[in-house]
């Protein structure tokens, strides 16, 4: 793990610059054919391109458990769900349901509306004088060895509920709270919706006289 | 933007010439990779937002136009990983630190839940219907 934590850091030192407008145009380019595209099956290609070039974002930004992360749940697991789902429901003129084009003109529209208002309002805040920018950024502190990535350490003890990149060396006299019960609320939220996805996916027993008790 | 920020640096004929850039990308790697100088382009945090902002519309538009129930879906994955985006980007640039990349976290594991759900509302609804289209699940309407 160590040695791929450094390949990436190598990576992105070399090509810190253009491997940012890489992942940016792949992932700004794949959503976009999301929306476009008509067919279900190439939807989910290009919507595996476009998170995995977010995870791609995520490393850029020093945030390397939380791009593995992205990787392995959306693009390993949520995605090879969907795809199931695609395969499961895709039967002959289901797999491209056509939109009516006076609904996409009108989405598209309205959706860059949405977009403009976003950005309008995204550029209208000087981020560098708002008072909270640090540039520093998350790794300052000086626990996390260097081949086990930036944030790993950092992000598992305040899942535990222990602040150290808050608490370490500060003079207050409270403790920084951490994650310990959203974790665990979390936990069990992630264990109640599989068994009620289990529960709502399986197949129906027959209701037919003739086979009162036949599991289907 | 220096795009030739990588050889430059590796010959080191821009840190020769006085060029010093901001401390934006160093992630301790100067200590790692010592001997290969710093010359690093402020990439901003807007464009982070800027991204964020299309993927937040791409999915918005995804989910009011898509008529198939598995694009829907695909939609609110999109927005999800927007938000991410813009967790992420600020747990990065302000001292909101490592907060915003736990409730990214958060947010992934609930995106994987939600999904999971759906998916299964969705089997139910073909098994019930026989058609994906969400056209067609007006039963419900007044």
């Amino acid at each position: 793990m160590s040695w791929l934590a450094s390949l990436v850091d190598l990576f992105f030192w070399l090509f810190h610059d253009g491997a940012f407008w890489i992942f940016a145009i792949t992932t700004v380019a794949a959503a976009v054919a999301v929306v476009v595209s008509q067919n279900v099956v190439r939807m989910a290609f290009w919507l595996i391109l476009s998170l995995g070039a977010t995870a791609g974002l995520f490393f850029s930004l020093n945030a390397d458990f939380v791009g593995s992360a992205q990787l392995l749940v959306y693009v390993g697991g949520t995605l090879v769900l969907l795809i199931f789902g695609v395969m499961l429901t895709a039967s002959g003129p289901f797999v491209g349901i056509k939109t009516k084009p006076g609904e996409l003109v009108m989405a598209g529209g309205v959706g860059a509306l949405l977009l403009s208002l976003i950005l309008y309002s995204a550029c209208a805040v000087d981020w560098r004088n708002a008072g909270q920018f640090d540039s520093k950024g998350v790794v300052a502190a000086g626990y996390n060895s260097p081949t086990e990535g930036n944030t790993t350490r950092t992000l598992g003890l305040s899942l535990m509920g222990a602040r150290p990149d808050k608490d370490l060396g500060s003079t207050r006299q409270l403790l920084t709270s951490g994650y310990l019960l959203p974790f665990e609320i979390v936990s069990v939220h992630l264990l109640v919706v599989l068994v009620g996805a289990a529960y709502l996916a399986r197949a129906k027993r027959r209701k037919s006289p003739s086979a009162p008790s036949s599991p289907a | 933007m220096n795009w030739g920020g990588a050889w430059a640096g590796i010959s080191g004929q821009v840190f020769e010439m006085g060029f010093v850039a901001p401390q934006v990308f160093d992630a301790g790697l100067t200590e790692r990779f010592p001997g290969k100088s710093e010359v690093m382009p402020a990439i901003d945090l807007n464009l982070y937002l800027f991204i964020a902002a299309v993927l937040f519309v791409c999915g918005v538009v995804c989910m009011a136009t898509k008529r198939n129930a598995i694009g829907v879906l695909m939609g609110v994955e999109l927005v999800l990983n927007g938000a991410n985006l813009n967790f992420v980007a600020f747990a990065r640039y302000t001292t909101l630190g490592i907060d915003g990349q736990v409730m990214s976290l958060f947010v992934i594991v609930l995106a994987a839940a939600e999904a999971a759900i759906a998916l299964a509302i969705a089997l139910n609804f073909y098994n019930n219907h026989l058609t994906i289209d969400v056209d067609r699940g007006d039963e419900l309407q007044g």
